[in-house]
C-alpha cells in the first residue's frame, strides 16, 4: 500500500468519525441529560429518573405523545395503502394524463412545509374541515402519499411485467396476481415508503403546528409550545423514549428488509 | 383438447395495421408454426389467442366457444414467454403449483399433479430449488410443466427457445415435440427461426406485415413457396428474374428456364422462378452434355466454400450468382474459376409473378 493510500484512507476514516458525531452526538447528550439530575445540563452527572416519573404525571405531554403516535399510524397505514395501490395503477395502465400526474407528485415533494402548512391551512378553513386532530391526520396523508408512491414506483421498475401475464395465463385474477405475484415482490418498496410515511408524519412540525387547535397537538407541536414556556427536562426523557422505539424500529426493519436489493 | 379458430382478425395500433384479416384454423392436437419476420404480427397473433390483447374485428374460437370478449384467465390456455416468467419469488414446485392453486384445487391434488408435470419434464427431483439455481435449459422445463399442469385448451409458445444456446436448443426441440405428442395438446408456436418451424411443426403458416401469405405443411411451403418471399425466408432459395413465356421464363441473356406447371403468370410479364441451391447439380463444362429435358447455365466458380459434409459453391452465371449445395460424396471438386454447367429439373423450378 503506497502512503498516499494510505493518507486518503485515514482522512475518509475522520471524515465518517466526524459525520458520525455530528449526527449522533447531540442525541447521545440529550439522552444522557435526560438522567442527570440538574435541569439545567450541570456537571458533574448525577444520576436520576425524577424526569421519567415527572413525565409519567405531565397529562399534556402524553397526551400529545399519543396523539403523535395515533396520527403517525393511520397516516402511515392510509398513505401506504393509498400509495401502492396508485403506484401498481401507474405502472399496470396506460392511459391519457399518466406522465402529467405522475410529474405531479414531484413538485409536493420540493414545496417548503411551511407553504404546504399555510395552504392547507386557509383551504381546510375555506372548505369548513377547519383545525384540529383529523385536519392533522388528512395532512400527513397527503404529504406522505407522493414519498409512498416515489418509492413503491421504484421497486416496481425492478418487477418484469411478463411476471402478472404469465399469472394470468394461469388462471389467476387480476386481484390474485396483485395479491400473490405483484405485492410479495414490491413488498421492501412497501415498507420501505411505509417507513417513510411513518417518518414524515412522526417528525412533521410545520404542518401540525398550523392545523392543531390547543389541546389538540401533536409531540412536537407540544415540546416546541413547552419550550416557549421554559424548557422542562421531561422534553429530554420523551425525547429519549421516543428515539430508542423509532431506532429500534428501523434496526429491526433493516434486519428483515434489504432495501432496493434482490434478497 | 381442442381446435383454434381465428377469423378475419384484424388489430391496428395507431395507423399501423399490425394484423389484417388473418384467417387460420389451429387443428386440433397440431404443432402449428407462425413464423415471420419482427413486426409481422405473430406475436400479435399469439396475444390475441391467449387474451393479452383484442381483435378491433374478427372471432377468435377455442373448441367451438367464441373468446374473443373473453379475459385471459378464463380462456383456459398455457402460454410459455419468452424469457420463461418464472415467478423468483417461489421455488420450482410452487410455480408449476400455481395455476392449480389459484384454481383452489385441494393441496393433495395439487402435489400429485405437480409431481406428474415435473416427471414429465424430467425434473422429478428438483421441485424445491429455486428459479435462480436452474440453468437455461431447466428453466425452460419448469416453463412448459406450469403451462401444460392445468391441462389447457391450448399451449401457447412465444418464441421459447430463443433465449438458450445452439446445441442446447436442438435438444430442447426434440424434447417439445416429445411432450407435446404424449400429451397431444393442440400447440401454436411463434418463432422467426425457420428452422424450428421446419423440423418441429406439422404446419407452418408464414406472416409478413400483418398478412398470412402461405400456409401448409413443411414440406408443402418448402417445396413450393407461393412468393418470393416464402421461398427465402423459409430455407434458402435462388431468385431468378425474367418474363414469363409460355410454361416457363424468359432470363435476361434469353436463356429459357422451365418451370413446375402450376398456376402462370401473364405472358410476357415480368416474373422470377426460385430454385433451392440442393436441387441444382454442378457439373464441370467439358464433360456436361445436354439434356433438352433439363435446365441448364453455363457459368464459372466465383467461389467454393468447403464445410465437411456439403460444399457450397457460387457460380456467376446469367449476370447473377448462383448458390449451389452439394454433398462430398467423393466427386472430382471443382476450383474456383471452372468452367461449370448448372442442371435441374423443371420439377425443381418454381413460378411466381414479380
Amino acid at each position: 500500500m503506497t502512503s498516499t493510500t494510505r493518507l486518503l484512507e485515514g482522512l475518509g476514516r475522520i471524515y465518517v468519525g466526524l459525520l458520525l458525531a455530528f449526527l449522533y452526538l447531540p442525541i447521545v447528550i440529550m439522552a444522557l441529560m435526560s438522567f442527570n439530575a440538574s435541569p439545567f445540563y450541570q456537571l458533574p452527572f448525577e444520576w436520576t429518573t425524577k424526569w421519567y416519573s415527572d413525565l409519567a404525571s405531565n397529562a399534556q405531554l402524553l397526551a400529545a405523545t399519543w396523539n403523535s403516535i395515533e396520527i403517525a399510524i393511520i397516516a402511515t397505514v392510509l398513505s401506504t395503502l393509498l400509495g401502492t395501490a396508485a403506484s401498481i395503477a401507474l405502472f399496470r395502465y396506460d392511459f391519457r394524463g399518466k406522465r402529467f400526474l405522475q410529474a405531479l407528485l414531484l413538485p409536493p415533494i420540493a414545496i417548503p412545509w411551511l407553504i404546504t402548512g399555510t395552504a392547507m391551512l386557509i383551504f381546510f378553513f375555506g372548505v369548513g374541515i377547519g383545525r384540529g386532530l383529523h385536519a392533522i391526520l388528512l395532512g400527513h396523508v397527503a404529504l406522505a402519499l407522493p414519498y409512498v408512491i416515489v418509492v413503491v414506483s421504484a421497486r416496481l421498475q425492478t418487477f418484469a411485467p411478463e411476471l402478472e401475464e404469465a399469472a394470468r395465463s394461469l388462471g389467476a385474477s387480476q386481484w390474485q396476481v396483485t395479491m400473490r405475484i405483484t405485492l410479495p415482490w414490491i413488498m421492501p418498496g412497501v415498507i420501505a415508503g411505509a417507513l417513510f410515511a411513518f417518518a414524515v408524519s412522526f417528525d412533521q412540525f410545520v404542518v401540525s403546528y398550523f392545523l392543531s387547535t390547543p389541546g389538540q397537538a401533536t409531540l412536537p407541536v407540544e415540546i416546541y409550545a413547552a419550550i416557549r414556556k421554559g424548557f422542562m427536562p421531561e422534553i429530554n426523557a420523551v425525547s429519549t423514549i421516543i428515539i430508542v422505539v423509532s431506532m429500534g424500529l428501523m434496526l429491526v426493519t433493516a434486519r428483515f428488509f434489504k432495501f432496493g436489493g434482490e434478497k | 383438447m381442442a381446435d383454434v379458430r381465428v377469423e378475419k382478425v384484424t388489430r391496428s395500433f395507431g395507423a399501423h395495421k399490425a394484423l389484417d384479416e388473418v384467417s387460420i384454423v389451429f387443428p386440433d392436437g397440431g404443432f402449428y408454426a407462425l413464423l415471420g419476420p419482427s413486426g409481422s404480427g405473430k406475436t400479435t397473433l399469439l396475444r390475441m389467442i391467449a387474451g393479452f390483447d383484442y381483435p378491433d374485428s374478427g372471432s377468435i374460437v377455442i373448441d367451438g366457444d367464441s373468446v374473443e370478449r373473453v379475459p385471459v384467465d378464463k380462456r383456459r390456455i398455457g402460454m410459455v414467454f419468452q424469457n420463461y416468467a418464472l415467478f423468483p419469488n417461489m421455488s420450482v414446485a410452487d410455480n408449476v403449483a400455481f395455476g392449480l392453486s389459484v384454481r383452489g384445487e385441494a393441496k393433495a391434488t395439487i402435489a400429485v399433479e405437480v409431481q406428474r408435470a415435473l416427471d414429465l419434464v424430467q425434473l422429478g427431483k428438483l421441485g424445491e430449488r429455486r428459479p435462480h439455481q436452474l440453468s437455461g435449459g431447466q428453466r425452460q422445463r419448469v416453463a412448459l410443466a406450469r403451462a401444460i399442469v392445468t391441462r389447457p385448451r391450448v399451449l401457447l409458445l412465444d418464441e421459447p427457445l430463443s433465449a438458450l444456446d445452439k446445441a442446447l436448443r436442438v435438444d430442447m426441440q426434440v424434447e417439445l415435440k416429445r411432450i407435446q405428442r404424449e400429451i397431444g395438446i393442440t400447440t401454436i408456436f411463434v418463432t422467426h427461426d425457420q428452422e424450428e418451424a421446419l423440423t418441429m411443426s406439422d404446419r407452418i403458416g408464414i406472416l409478413r406485415d400483418g398478412r398470412l401469405v402461405q400456409e401448409g405443411s413443411p414440406e408443402e411451403i418448402y417445396d413450393s413457396p407461393a412468393s418470393e418471399f416464402a421461398a427465402t425466408f423459409l430455407g434458402d432459395a435462388n431468385i431468378l428474374p425474367g418474363t414469363a413465356e409460355g410454361n416457363g421464363l424468359r432470363l435476361a441473356d434469353g436463356t429459357l428456364v422451365a418451370a413446375r406447371s402450376t398456376v402462370l403468370p401473364a405472358q410476357g410479364r415480368a416474373a422470377s422462378c426460385a430454385v433451392r441451391p440442393e436441387r441444382i447439380a454442378i457439373l464441370p463444362a467439358a464433360v456436361a452434355m445436354l439434356d433438352g429435358k433439363e435446365n441448364s447455365l453455363a457459368g464459372c466458380v466465383a467461389k467454393r466454400i468447403f464445410a465437411g459434409s456439403v460444399s457450397t459453391y457460387f457460380v456467376d452465371c446469367a449476370g447473377q450468382t448462383v448458390k449451389v449445395l452439394v454433398q462430398n460424396a467423393g466427386q472430382p471438386r471443382l476450383g474456383e474459376g471452372d468452367d461449370v454447367v448448372l442442371r435441374w429439373s423443371p420439377e425443381s423450378t418454381v413460378l411466381f409473378a414479380s
